[in-house]
């Protein structure tokens, strides 16, 4: 059978996705949530109110992002 | 299927991180070079600490000549780092809040989910912070002060979070309970009283200078919520898009329906 395209949302048609069972998605929430957590931490506060390299080279480099994002930065 | 969600999430956010960018740049950069103007013209005939502060990580590093970052990279490379690197993480952690919500809210197709997914998202994430601690620019803020607006600001976003997610959470009991109608609007009314108490016990932190230009703070925090509303739009809009083209092709392929 051919998939057709709707234009209005939910219908018998519309590719609707299968439930993802929580046991496969645990693995990728921890592993891939933290590592997307740390890139936004880096991006966000490293070299702020917290460091886990010295120096300020992380901070100012993202520097303007940092201000224009919305995180509080100096 | 959750990796092929996260790279089409990564993916839908980086094309958002790239259009942002241009945002930022073009309207975001004027008012920040400006507070920075403002910022080095108070510094100048200052003592050192008030407006003239920054990071808490040790010496002052002024803009420009801190650890060897010009401006000029500041405003390109390193802005467009800092923006698509966050926009990307976002659309990867947005796959995988889509991958849980997927089929248990109802029945949505995946457009309509990333679309309301991407609006809750902006609300709590971005709308509601925004009202108690609005977006700063340079010259706004003293190193005194960095580690009480860090800790508030991400509390709040915990606590905006959670609440989205509880109300999200009951919007199904309660639609049981009260009907469609009524029981979203319950919903909504318990996000929107949550937020309304955060707003008024959150402690509010008074950091701008006295002789600060009111245009550019305008300006500056008009356009960080701009960038805000060009991530999350783009992402909500073109993560759904590229799930329903890549289902109708049958590449993502679940448990029910493995037809390779």
């Amino acid at each position: 059978m051919s998939q057709t395209t709707t234009a209005t949302g939910v219908s018998p048609e519309s590719p609707s996705l299968p439930v993802v069972p929580l046991g496969e998605l645990l693995p990728w929430a921890l592993l891939g949530g933290l590592l997307l957590m740390l890139a936004l931490y880096f991006v966000g506060a490293e070299q702020g109110a917290t460091a886990m390299f010295s120096g300020t080279g992380i901070h100012e480099f993202v520097h303007d992002g940092r201000h224009l994002l919305g995180f509080p930065c100096h | 299927m959750i990796g092929q969600l996260l790279w089409r999430g990564m993916l839908a956010g980086l094309i958002a991180g790239l259009l942002a960018f241009a945002m930022a740049s073009t309207f975001g950069e004027p008012p920040l070079t400006r507070a920075i103007g403002f910022e080095a013209s108070q510094a100048d005939g200052h003592h050192h600490g008030e407006a003239h502060s920054h990071g808490a990580t040790g010496e002052g590093h002024h803009h420009g000549d801190g650890a060897g970052i010009s401006r000029a990279t500041q405003s390109s490379w390193g802005l467009l780092t800092g923006v698509g690197v966050y926009s990307t993480a976002l659309g990867g952690l947005f796959a995988l809040v889509f991958a849980l919500a997927n089929g248990r809210l109802g029945r949505l197709s995946p457009r309509a989910l990333s679309v309301l997914l991407a609006a809750g998202g902006f609300l709590a994430l971005v709308a509601v912070p925004w009202v108690k601690y609005p977006p700063n620019p340079p010259g706004i803020g003293t190193a005194a002060t960095i580690d009480l607006r860090t800790e508030v600001y991400f509390l709040l976003l915990a606590v905006s979070l959670s609440a989205m997610m509880l109300s999200v959470r009951l919007a199904r009991p309660l639609r049981a309970r009260l009907g469609p109608w009524n029981g979203v609007l319950a919903a909504g009314a318990l996000y929107g009283l949550i937020a309304a108490f955060a707003w008024g016990l959150f402690p509010t932190v008074a950091t701008i200078p006295a002789h600060f230009p009111a245009e550019v703070l305008w300006q500056f925090r008009l356009s960080s919520l701009g960038i805000q509303v060009i991530i999350w739009a783009v992402l909500g809009l073109v993560f759904g898009a590229l799930v329903e083209r890549a289902r109708r092709r049958r590449q993502l392929t679940g448990r029910a329906s493995a037809t390779a």
